[in-house]
């Protein structure tokens, strides 16, 4: 025996009313929930009592109907108002006034019945069965004994999110990273072996401390690969903790991770070796830690025509191999250009340079090119290029800035 | 004196071989494995240095090194102690950009030899590079040798090639290949206004196993 429940609007609300009969709920849409109601006539009696049970614990106008299967019952609850019981001898009967758009089905399947005439459950269940098979195949049967309301199937139950997370408070406060990474380490095994039972890894780690009399400390590590490895997170943990500890003593931890599912890898016979994955992230945390984090990444070029425009993304591996290039000259960029005077001869063509990184008498140039953009943004560019040769710089690639009206050495060819 | 003890070494051999055959099994070295290059082929498990002036065409063989390996599927890391690393020049000279770890010293070197020694022992690499290029020569001189055995070190028997490119050769016996660059001159196409640079014309000068070898290499745009 299946009960459904139908409120526009009122899923919570009806998924908690289901939860106080049965723990087999099927949310099955936004407005419909369905559970399993077998054995309640133990506790409260016939259907009818059954049904008054939910419609009181319910308490807002809500359908509902108690069949018995999961399909009729919706069916009857969607389409009838108020309490509908469907003994099984009777189920047929009651459904067959409901339009045929209550069985759902594909789009060819609703035209079919709409080009035959058929208007109802009851004129869609009368059709001879082996006649519907011939014409609308398994769909059609299995639309037909939807319509006689004998419909067979188990329900698809709802299952709650597993959360993996941790706290504990603390009777005193701890104020030094060892005893603190001693607790995170025992919380962290048991997460971890929680998310193994559940056939999950994690690629993010959120660690909430509330501090002593100063705001929380909250720290989220996001990994490029699912892991389940805790030494791994730990050391991970250890490492952002040593770059950001906390400001004051902790009075209770909260850990979590975000679970995924894990990672499955297959390399290639002939592939070459590369960084194993939770080495190569201890290792970046430590350079991260060293250098900074915005200073470690691969980098992408952006789609503009701005110079030194780009920004730095995780380390990716490419697919396929490709021939190699062959040399082409490399440019060595100043970080920030290096300011330069410049003296020009006629026609504006530079003729000698001074700078911090070398100058003297220009003895080769190319030019001049303008480049502008983004004068809509702060970074409007607006620059004169030449490339020019030196004895002592080589060949490096000046302009004139029309914005501040100086000149910059750009970088060097190399 | 070196002829006298190798007699003696095989007289050793040759008595004691029968009783104890392990210890003087004589190991076989593998094939060296390198890596392509326009000039010599670069050793993988040992360090190479790159030296030369600017425009020597010195940073062109590091990003064509990039391009080599990253273009076989590997992985490579790029030490850039000055920031001087300039992605779209690397992208058009056929480096993977998503493969090539870029990491931004900000003008410290030991950062760089640092976080290239914990690249290097964590494997999986098949370049390494450390960008000593606009890094002042007396700050470089002033890395010890140790540090260069160590890094020599932590590639050692894997398949990762570790280059230094700095202005001159300074890890000395630590580095299986020196490759001393030098500017030629640079290749100017048409007459101003219509002028271009087209490439730039180079001298390598290789050192490997106290020999030396000299080639010329052009560089274009």
């Amino acid at each position: 025996m299946f009960a459904c429940l139908y409120a526009p609007g009122n899923l919570p609300l009806l998924v908690e009313c289901a939860g106080h009969f049965s723990p087999l709920i099927e949310e099955t849409s936004s407005d419909t929930v369905v559970f399993d109601i077998r054995g309640l006539q133990r506790i409260y009696g016939s259907a009818e009592q059954i049904a008054s049970e939910i419609q009181r614990r319910v308490g807002i106008t809500a359908n509902l109907a108690l069949a018995s299967n999961p399909d009729a019952a919706i069916h009857a609850a969607q389409a009838i108002r108020g309490v509908t019981i469907l003994p099984p001898d009777r189920a047929a009967a009651i459904l067959a006034p409901l339009p045929p758009y209550l069985l759902g089905g594909s789009p060819e399947f609703a035209r079919t019945l709409d080009l035959w005439g058929v208007r109802t459950f009851g004129e869609f269940a009368d059709l001879p069965h082996l006649g519907v098979a011939a014409r609308l195949g398994e769909e059609g049967t299995y639309m037909q004994q939807l319509a006689r309301g004998a419909g067979h199937r188990q329900l698809r139950l709802r299952v709650d999110p597993v959360v993996f997370r941790q706290q504990q408070e603390l009777e005193d406060s701890v104020d030094q990273l060892e005893p603190l990474l001693f607790l995170l380490s025992r919380m962290l095994n048991e997460l971890c072996e929680r998310l193994r039972f559940y056939g999950r890894s994690t690629n993010e780690i959120r660690l909430r401390l509330k501090l002593e009399r100063a705001p929380g400390h909250t720290t989220t590590l996001r990994l490029p690969v699912p892991m389940l490895d805790a030494r791994v997170l730990l050391k991970l943990l250890q490492l952002e903790l040593n770059d950001r500890p906390p400001q004051a003593p902790i009075e209770k931890i909260q850990l979590e991770l975000m679970p995924v599912e894990p990672r499955t890898t297959q390399h290639g016979l002939f592939l070459p070796s590369s960084p194993e994955p939770e080495k190569l992230e201890i290792t970046l945390a430590r350079i991260r830690g060293m250098v900074g984090a915005e200073n470690v990444g691969a980098a992408e070029l952006m789609d503009t025509h701005r110079p030194d425009a780009f920004r730095v993304g995780p380390l990716v591996a490419a697919k396929g191999m490709v021939v190699p290039a062959p040399p082409k000259l490399a440019f060595r960029r100043f970080r920030p250009p290096c300011p330069a005077q410049v003296w020009c001869a006629d026609q504006g063509k530079p003729a000698r340079i001074v700078s911090s990184k070398g100058g003297g008498r220009i003895v080769a140039c190319a030019g001049p090119w303008r480049t502008s953009g983004d004068w809509w943004a702060s970074e409007i560019w607006s620059h004169q290029e030449w490339d020019v040769e030196t004895q002592s710089m080589g060949v490096s690639r000046i302009y004139h800035d029309y914005l501040q009206g100086e000149w910059f050495i750009e970088g060097n060819y190399d | 004196m070196a002829s006298s003890a190798t007699l003696l070494r095989e007289q050793i051999q040759a008595a004691l071989s029968s009783r104890c055959e392990a210890a003087f099994l004589i190991e076989k070295k593998a094939a060296e494995e390198t890596l392509s290059s326009v000039v010599e082929e670069i050793p993988r498990g040992a360090l190479t240095e790159i030296a030369g002036p600017a425009s020597s065409g010195r940073t062109s063989l590091l990003y064509s090194l990039l391009a080599t390996a990253s273009s076989g599927q590997e992985f490579c890391a790029l030490l850039d102690t000055g920031d001087t690393f300039d992605p779209e020049s690397a992208a058009a000279a056929g480096v993977r950009l998503s493969q090539v770890l870029w990491v931004r010293c900000g003008g410290n070197a030991e950062h760089a030899l640092k976080a290239a020694d914990m690249l290097a022992q964590g494997g999986g690499f098949g370049l390494v590079a450390i960008d000593l290029g606009d890094t002042s020569e007396n700050v470089v001189r002033r890395i010890p040798l140790a540090a260069w055995f160590r890094l020599r070190h932590a590639v050692e028997n894997t398949r990762t090639a570790l280059v230094v490119m700095a202005q001159q050769i300074h890890a000395h016996s630590c580095s299986a290949l020196k490759i001393e660059l030098s500017r030629s001159r640079a290749l100017w196409r048409g007459q101003l206004p219509g002028c271009l640079l087209n490439g730039l014309e180079a001298t390598a000068r290789c050192i490997r196993n106290h020999r030396a070898q000299e080639r010329s290499f052009t560089i274009s745009r």
